[in-house]
């Protein structure tokens, strides 16, 4: 089925989403989408899925135009969507997901489940899914769910399937799986569009790019550019796609764990009796795909969370047992995952946010009341040095994009004399241009002989950032590796990709030695690392759950 | 360059066993050990050797008459007491091995419990404990919590907070008890209950899904209107003209052949009135329907991820709004026991507070039918048992034995639920984005 939206635009208040956006999709073909996030890839795709009325504009399907009231318009005309947060039911098994609105029923309503059963097998043996119709979607890795949500696309005879950052959520062999799979779809005629940020997939496998930004269609581009070619292209300037930086100049360990453990009141295990030491004047990453064990690390050295056993000393003295402000104070530095709910309070002002460490104290406090004075002040001075833009340091934080609320954090998380720095995920969700700031200051931060650990899931920042990699997956360090090898080479992405896939470090090595993945061919004739362009990977799963969104992504998901 | 080469380690890797390290606490330990102790210390020391009790399993319509069963009292508290300890012993064991107790223990430990405070209270009287008007009586009080733990599943389950049970209950008795004495019959009485607790549950559906009010506000709020609007009625309209609007319309009580003949059960389960066949249908029916028909599934997914319902074409909005008029009927029929199905007339308040109960029901039956079931006898039961105790003239004073049930209601939700899953959305009003 051929495709054609003619003109697109929608508009959300002052904010035009989407700007007369033309878009081919030939059948049979995997077009990408790409653009950097905010640049309405997915209001795109919500309109031809029927979520949102265009406000102008046309879909053409096949050449005659189609309007769709709902997704159920578009589900019938042969559209099928994986959202990027799945739309699965935790609680249903597969089976049910699957059925889900399209129900085979007996008499009375009553479903009939084997055959739901029998759909689901025969989709999944047809593509090698291995998907079990019995089980229950919270007991499923990631990546299959999103197997789930393909097979629910396909049993609805998808002829057009749109991926809505598919790979966000995902290991690297997870994300080599994937491909396979869109490879299979496309031989069987389906026409795939995939949405994403991300430069390495597209240039692994789109037949062709249309790259989005703020809104409008700024070109086409052919997967044989360079990344720096579609980055630029992307972002609508040159930009830089490596990390600067002087080889690190390590002292002393002067952070160090040792045995530590977390356990959820449901008795999983979250972090698993790991050690490990960060020296002065070095970048540990520690990497590892979404809900592996990272944010209860992190969380426990800031203190908001118990660990169940273990030590976690700073400069020799034993942090457990203090309090949060207490560590802050003695000079941690702490970057929040989630920045709009731990990092910052959104309703209040920039000014306030920058002082919500110190707000107590002098010279911001007089006794019990605070001086506007000193915190206006305080606030002109970090946001000029940490480059914010603003209207006023007295507006809500809420106005300002992810990239500069992100810099206030860092800007009032650096203010301190710092002894440690832990950020997570520090440039989720933000435009190249504060990307290349954050990292900047992160290096800075680092040459100045602070031990400094970044969280991340994204393989590029974690290549681009580290001096040394942990490793994690289901709570335990997989393995600790030096980013740099003795010969100066960085250390291969398809190692890193199979240890975070749980395979030790030694047998890793030999089977990347064996085999080539889909992106780590991409890799050959690159242009180097870069900077990562993360996306939002927060949720493994829907919104509006109840879930903790950092219990592993794995079957030990939920007791 | 290279083709895809599929990656055999992600989906070969060895799954390791599940090492869950679970905190399984000592309170179900502790609580053992105090029915223990509580059996030991009140009332085995204080039972006289040769003190004897009496259970009464017969009624008189019997066929075949089951004789009293007289047990030596002593003899057997002690091994009441034995049966306590030994599941104590058995939970600490599980503790150690990190495991939780299965839920039959707690049952055994429950009826051990109450079975040793019933041989205590009948030892070395005249009178018999009546094992039959017991379990009958538990059986009867249990109806309208039954009915509203129904109710609050089926909205619950979709995505609405149904704290408007006890109107709903209050609604259904007085409209059953007003239309069946102006129209003289108790029938008539029962198909107008539903309609007052739809309508309650519709005023609920409203202001949740159309105004998005918080749910458990609108609730409150329609509870507190019915009982001042039927307090009203009943001391002006339904006072004024007691033999027109409400006069006592009992339903018939309708044994079914054979089965009700049978001991114990017969006369506690089989000779009843047509409600409470209609609530044996539906507890079957709603389990049933929940989790193997088409409109369970789609109700089940409006109540954990609506957005996951909307993107397959399911209206979220138009599907909690029905269900929650569903269960206000629901509900409403349940209330309709209060005065026809007990043969009384209308009076002020009377659900006193039993829609709450049955919320509490839901919530220890885990948002199941059948689970809501069983937390509702248990509550039905612990009210008559104090009913029953202190028309025998048990000692312990009345005001306290009328505390059980909440009492029991408390202790079961803090000790034995342990953490439960509300459905995902609940009380989560759904909008497009």
């Amino acid at each position: 089925m051929k495709l054609e939206l003619q003109g697109i635009t929608k508009v959300f208040g002052s904010l035009v989403a989407n700007d007369h956006i033309d878009l081919v999709v030939e059948p049979g073909e995997i077009h990408a989408l790409l653009g950097e996030n905010g640049a309405g890839k997915s209001t795109l795709m919500n309109v031809l899925y029927g979520l949102y009325d265009p406000d102008d504009g046309q879909i053409l399907l096949d050449g005659s135009p189609a309007t769709f009231k709902g997704p159920g318009d578009a589900v019938s005309a042969g559209i099928g969507m994986v959202h990027q947060h799945f739309m699965l039911v935790p609680v249903f098994t597969v089976a049910e997901s699957v059925a889900l609105g399209y129900e085979p029923t007996g008499a009375g309503g009553v479903l009939r489940l084997e055959e739901a059963r029998r759909r689901v097998r025969e989709i999944s043996d047809r593509f090698g899914f291995q998907v079990d119709p019995d089980a229950r979607i919270e007991d499923l890795p990631v990546g299959v769910q999103q197997r789930v949500e393909i097979i629910k696309a396909l049993s609805r005879d998808a002829q057009v399937l749109i991926l809505d950052e598919p790979t966000a959520v995902l290991t690297p062999q997870e994300t080599d799986e994937l491909i396979r799979i869109m490879r299979e779809l496309k031989e069987s005629g389906t026409s795939i569009v995939f949405i994403t940020h991300k430069l390495r997939e597209v240039r692994a496998i789109a037949d062709r790019i249309t790259v989005i930004r703020r809104g409008t269609v700024v070109g086409e581009a052919s997967p044989t550019s360079t990344e720096t070619e579609l980055a630029s292209l992307m972002v609508g300037r040159s930009v830089s796609l490596t990390v600067d930086k002087e080889p690190a100049q390590p002292g002393e360990a002067t952070f160090e764990v040792e045995n530590l453990s977390v356990v959820a009141p449901n008795g999983t295990v979250l972090v698993d009796d790991i050690s490990f030491d960060v020296r002065a004047g070095e970048i540990l990453c520690v990497a590892g795909v979404q809900g592996n064990g990272q944010t209860e690390l992190a969380e426990v050295i800031l203190g908001i969370e118990e660990p169940d056993s273990g030590s976690v000393r700073l400069d020799g003295e034993d942090l457990l047992g203090k309090g949060v402000k207490e560590r802050l104070r003695s000079g941690i530095g702490f970057v929040p995952e989630d920045r709009s709910t731990d990092g910052v309070v959104s309703s209040f002002s920039i000014a306030e946010n920058l002082v919500l460490d110190l707000y107590d104290t002098q010279p911001f406090a007089r006794g019990v009341s605070m001086s506007p004075a000193k915190v206006t002040a305080n606030a002109e001075q970090r946001t000029e040095e940490f480059d914010v833009r603003y209207t006023s340091v007295h507006d809500p934080i809420s106005t300002l994009s992810g990239g500069n609320a992100q810099k206030v954090v860092l800007a009032r998380e650096m203010s301190r004399p710092l002894r440690l720095l832990v950020a997570s995920q520090p440039t989720r969700g933000l435009d190249v241009g504060s990307i290349e700031f954050v990292h900047r200051r992160v290096v800075a931060e680092r040459d100045r002989g602070t031990p400094v650990i970044i969280v991340s899931t994204e393989l590029d920042e974690v290549l681009g950032l580290a001096d040394r990699i942990a490793v994690m997956y289901r709570g335990r360090i997989v393995g600790i590796v030096d980013a740099k090898g003795e010969d100066g080479a960085p250390v291969n992405r398809d190692v890193l990709g199979l240890m975070m896939a749980g395979v030790p470090l030694e047998d890793a090595q030999r089977q990347a030695a064996e085999h080539h993945s889909v992106l780590g061919a991409a890799d050959l004739g690159d242009d180097g690392p870069r900077p990562a362009a993360e996306g939002e990977t927060r949720h493994t799963s829907a919104e509006g759950e109840t879930r903790h969104t950092s219990a592993p992504a794995s079957t030990e998901e939920r007791p | 360059m290279s083709t895809a080469t599929p990656s055999p380690q992600t989906t070969s890797l060895p799954e390791e066993p599940q090492r869950a390290r679970r905190k399984v606490g000592l309170k179900t330990t502790v609580v053992y050990a105090l029915a223990a102790l509580v059996t030991l210390l009140a009332w085995v020391l204080d039972t006289p050797a040769d003190a004897r009790t009496t259970f009464q399993f017969g009624t008189s319509g019997d066929l075949v008459s089951i004789p009293d069963i007289d047990v030596p009292a002593l003899g057997f508290l002690v091994v009441l007491l034995v049966v306590m300890l030994v599941a104590t012993g058995f939970s600490v064991w599980r503790w150690r091995d990190r495991r939780p107790m299965p839920s039959w223990a707690h049952v055994v430990v429950g009826v051990a419990f109450v079975l040793a405070f019933l041989t205590f209270v009948g030892a070395g009287r005249s009178t018999v404990i009546p094992m039959v008007s017991l379990l009958a009586g538990a059986l009867a009080l249990s109806v309208p919590l039954v009915f509203g733990a129904m109710s609050g599943v089926i909205c619950e389950r979709s995505g609405i907070i149904n704290i408007a049970i006890e109107g709903q209950l209050l609604s259904g008795a007085f409209m059953g008890a007003v239309v069946a004495s102006a129209a003289g019959s108790a029938y008539l009485g029962l198909v107008a209950a539903p309609l007052a607790g739809a309508l309650v549950g519709a005023g609920l559906a409203w202001f949740s899904v159309s105004f998005r009010v918080n749910q458990i506000i609108v609730g409150v709020v329609l509870n507190t209107l019915i009982i001042g609007l039927t307090g009203f009625l009943f001391s002006t309209v339904l006072s004024d003209n007691k033999e027109l609007w409400n006069s006592r319309m009992p339903l018939p009580r309708l044994p079914i052949p054979l089965l009700s003949d049978i001991p114990v059960v017969g006369p506690v389960l089989f000779d009843q009135t047509i409600l409470v066949y209609l609530m044996y249908a539906l507890i079957f029916g709603l389990q049933f329907m929940l989790f193997r028909s088409r409109w369970g599934l789609r109700t089940r997914a409006v109540g954990e991820h609506p957005k996951a319902a909307d993107t397959v074409g399911i209206k979220v909005n138009v599907r909690r709004v029905w269900n929650t008029i569903l269960g206000g009927a629901i509900a409403g029929l349940g209330g309709a026991f209060f005065t026809v199905g007990s043969g009384l007339a209308f009076g002020r308040e009377m659900s006193a507070g039993q829609g709450y109960i049955a919320l509490a029901a839901m919530i220890l039956g885990k948002w199941n039918p059948w689970g809501a079931v069983m937390a509702a006898l248990l509550f039905g039961f612990s009210k008559n048992l104090g009913n029953v105790l202190s028309s025998i003239g048990s000692g312990v004073p009345s005001e306290l034995l009328l505390m059980l049930p909440y009492v029991i209601t408390i202790l079961a939700v803090a000790g034995f639920v342990g953490r439960v899953r509300p459905p995902a959305a609940e009380g989560v009003p759904y909008t497009k984005s």
